[in-house]
Order: structure tokens, then sequence, then C-alpha cells
């Protein structure tokens, strides 16, 4: 283990030949990419490209087929269920519906994944990162609302906030920005900018839509098919010759 | 076709084998979830006291009305409460409550978790640190192991009421006298695989709902899916465990 570590130069996220299949739909073709810290890299496909599976590879939720993915360090194709759950700590996840918990309160949702992971802090010390965390991504107000009395937008705030309170060193964002308006769209954009900068996190962003990915890349990849058509700065990839490349781009 | 469907059979009962060694596996691994266990008895015991109630003393009764006009027949109607409670306590109670239990329960928890899975709030659990196998499941099934047990002898005890109200529309005997009577040929060694069997009844109804909600995959068509095979898997296993344990009971006995 300690050998599989001294491979990853400084990478958060290290993925070397990935392949996934679901029965004989190859989702995930030879995927190679890497995430360095303090890094945002959105990946840019249309529907059913497998741009989700591969971040749900990535923190466990799906298997693989073949290749190695390693996440600060630690190579996730031969870790146990413990020993991933430990490594989940240091890693948000940002569903595409948020996934709160919905039978209980915003603040109640914190306080579960708080309180099982963080068991040295006393309930104050917890509440004040609640409050702390809450009021950084404009959420204070409805923390004792119930999930479903929230709008879209503050379910993923919320869904945000959630994984913030853990201190995670890399946040996967899946479709952070579908199902909302534009407004709230360009809001939770910016938010994943501010998380960044606020919080020192590496973050890959799943998504559709290239406004979300124009403000929060730092560097992109376009995927289509299970493959990666394309990758660099949004101005490079602007670049390429590709007819799906500029379908995102007209 | 066939040998398909068998083999879904056995690839459906490997995961079965699997999910429940996986839920052991967490009973073990601290810290216990204990507040959750706490609420989850009260959902599944305490919710599921009405519906008992109602169904047990009714049980009793109507058994008795039915009963008593054929053993006076035979001129043994003095032996009506010792024949029922026997049949209650041995059969009838584990078996009716059981069936019961696995439909509301049952039902209750194969929604509740494949609508959770549906959601991605179970996934949303295990990135977070949380093994949602202990919080969700071992919980379920260590509180519907425990509660049934329990259920079953406040089923056994309303349904001996029920009987002493359908024995004295035609006679006359006190409360004490008539509870005397039932207990007559009942013997300490006649509650012991009746109890036991509620145990494995209460486990493999928490065991078989967590497993249908927990593992659906089919959107908002897997939540009635689940709910619906939670009840049905629940029920039948009820019945086999039942058959099995009337087996190893008589091998014990003779």
């Amino acid at each position: 283990m300690k050998k599989e570590k001294i491979k990853n130069q400084g990478h958060v996220i290290d993925i070397e030949g990935l392949n996934k299949s679901f029965g004989d739909n190859h989702v995930l073709k030879d995927i190679n990419l890497h995430l360095a810290p303090d890094e945002n890299l959105v990946i840019l496909g249309r529907s059913g490209t497998g741009k989700s599976v591969l971040i749900k590879c990535i923190v466990g939720l799906e298997d693989f087929d073949s290749g190695t993915i390693y996440v600060l360090g630690n190579n996730i194709g031969i870790m146990n269920e413990f020993a991933l759950n430990d490594l989940r700590q240091n890693i948000g996840f940002l569903f595409q519906g948020g996934a709160l918990y919905d039978s209980m309160s915003v603040e109640d949702n914190l306080f579960f994944s708080l309180e099982r992971n963080a068991r040295h802090l006393s309930r104050g010390e917890m509440e004040d990162i609640i409050d702390d965390v809450l009021e950084s991504i404009g959420l204070l107000d409805a923390k004792k609302k119930m999930p479903v009395e929230l709008s879209g937008g503050m379910k993923k705030r919320a869904g945000l906030a959630r994984t913030l309170v853990l201190k995670p060193k890399v946040i996967l964002y899946d479709e952070p920005t579908t199902g909302l308006d534009p407004f709230t769209s360009q809001g939770i954009s910016e938010l994943i900018v501010e998380v960044k900068k606020r919080y020192n996190t590496a973050a890959i962003i799943v998504t559709h839509d290239m406004k979300t990915a124009k403000i929060t890349a730092d560097r992109m990849i376009i995927m289509e098919k299970g493959e990666i058509l394309a990758r660099g700065t949004y101005n490079e990839v602007k670049q390429v010759q590709n007819d799906v490349v500029q379908g995102f781009f007209n | 076709m066939l040998r398909d469907k068998i083999n879904g059979y056995f690839i459906e009962l490997t995961n079965i084998t699997l999910f429940t060694g996986s839920a052991l596996k967490h009973i073990f691994k601290r810290p216990f979830e204990s507040r959750e266990f706490v609420r989850q008895m009260f959902e599944v015991g305490y919710r599921s006291i009405g519906l008992i109630s109602i169904t047990a003393f009714i049980m009793g009764l109507v058994l008795t009305m039915q009963t008593r006009p054929v053993m006076e027949e035979f001129g043994a109607e003095s032996w009506v409460p010792t024949m029922i409670f026997i049949a209650v306590i041995i059969e009838i109670g584990p078996v009716v409550t059981a069936l019961l239990f696995a439909g509301k329960v049952g039902s209750r928890i194969g929604a509740e978790l494949s609508s959770m899975r549906v959601t991605e709030q179970i996934d949303a659990m295990e990135v977070s640190g949380i093994y949602p196998m202990k919080y969700l499941v071992v919980t379920r099934v260590l509180a519907t192991t425990l509660m049934l047990p329990i259920l079953v002898f406040y089923a056994d005890f309303l349904a001996l009421l029920g009987s002493y109200l359908g024995y004295t529309l035609h006679n006359t005997i006190g409360l004490w006298l008539f509870i005397r009577e039932s207990f007559d040929e009942l013997y300490f060694i006649d509650l012991i695989p009746a109890t036991i069997k509620t145990f494995i009844f209460g486990f493999f109804i928490g065991i078989l709902s967590c497993y249908t909600g927990y593992t659906t995959n089919k959107g908002a068509e897997g939540v009635g899916l689940a709910t619906n095979t939670a009840v049905i898997l629940s029920s039948l296993s009820i019945f086999i465990i039942d058959l099995i344990t009337v087996q190893i009971t008589e091998m014990i006995v003779q």
C-alpha cells in the first residue's frame, strides 16, 4: 500500500486505463485523467456518456472492470469496505438531487454526518461548525427546515453543506446545476468557485452545461460515448476541431 | 427459459445470503446505532399494537365460537379453553401475528429503504463515511427480531381474552378459572419452540424486507416492486420456517 502511494506525485486523483461496462454496454473506455490539489476539473458531456459513472467509480460506489484509480494516494480498487469508508471522509460528493435525508431537518442532516465522523468534537463545537458552513453557503436561515420545504437550489446547497462539514480534501459534483433556473444555476456555479477558495478543495464537476463549466473550470475534459474527446483549459478545448466539442460552444 | 429462471432464483438466494452475512458482520462492529435501534423498536413494535390487538382478540373469539359447538357434540366442551389456548400459543398466534407483522412492517421497511435508494440517500450515507448497512439494516433487523416475540406474547394474551368472551356467550365461568383451565395442559417445554420460531420469523421479516428495499434499482417502479416483494418473501419465509420448526420439534420430542 505504501509503495502504491509513492506512485502518485502530488495528484489528488489519478486515473489510468479505466474501463467499465454494464453488460454489453461499455460506458467508460480507457479513461486517463488526474486532478491536482486546488484544481477544479470539469467533465463535460451529453447525458449517458458515462460522466456520473466515472465519479461513482472514483468514490467506490461503482466497481470498475480494469484500470487503476488513486484517490489521495489510495488505490480504490484494492481497498476493503472499512478502509474505503475511512477514505470517504476526505471526499465530498454532491448528488444531482442533493440526496438529503428526508426524515431530518437541514441541521440534522449535517449533524448526522458530523457526529459519526468527528466523535472527538463536543455538541457545541459541532453546532459552531454547522452554523459556520451554513452561513458560508447562505443557508443559515433554513437550518430548521425539512428537505421537502426547500427549493431545488437550496437542496443542492444543503447537500453541499453536508459534505463541507466534514472538511473534505476533494469534492465530486454530480450535475450540480441540472434542473435549476439560469439564475440559481449561476449562483450554484459561483458557490463552487467560492468553496474552492474558502475551503482549499480540489473538485471534479460533472455537467452538461457549458455555462457552469465556463464559470467553474480551471481545466476541462469533454467526454462522448465513454471516451475523452478533448482536454485542456476552456480556451484550449475551444480550439479543438471536433463536431461534438464544437457543439458545446455553439 | 426454465434453466434461466432456476439460475435466477439461485443467484437471488446467493445475494440474500451475502446480504445477511454483511448485516451480521456489521452487528458486531462498533459504534452501535442505539438511538436508531430504539426508534425502530418503537416504529415496528408500538405502531403494530393496534392492528395486532384487534386481530388477536377477534381470532380468539372466533376460534372459540366455531370450536365450541363441535366440542359440545362430543361432550368435551370443558376442553375448549385448553385446546384453543394450546393452538394459539403453539401455532396460530405466532404465525398470524408474524403474517400481520410482515404485511405492516415488511412493507414499510421495503418502501422506506427502496425510496432512500432511489433518491440516492443510501449512496449519500456511504460517501459520507457512514455505514448504511449498520444504520439502516442492522437496526431494523434487530428491532423486528426482538419486537415480534413480544408482540406474539401480547397477541396470545389478547386471543385468550377473546376466547374467554366467546366461551362465556354460552357458559358461565370466571376469568381466573378460564385462564387456569387454558394453562392446564400447557407445559413450559411447549413454549420454547413457539418462542424460538418467533425470533426467527422476526429476523427473516427484517432481513428480507431490508434486502428488497436496499437492493432495488428500478427507480419509482422499483419502490412499488420492493414493497410488494418484501411482503411476499417475508410471508413465504414464515411458512417455510414454520414447516422446518415443526419437523425439528417433532424430531426432538420423539
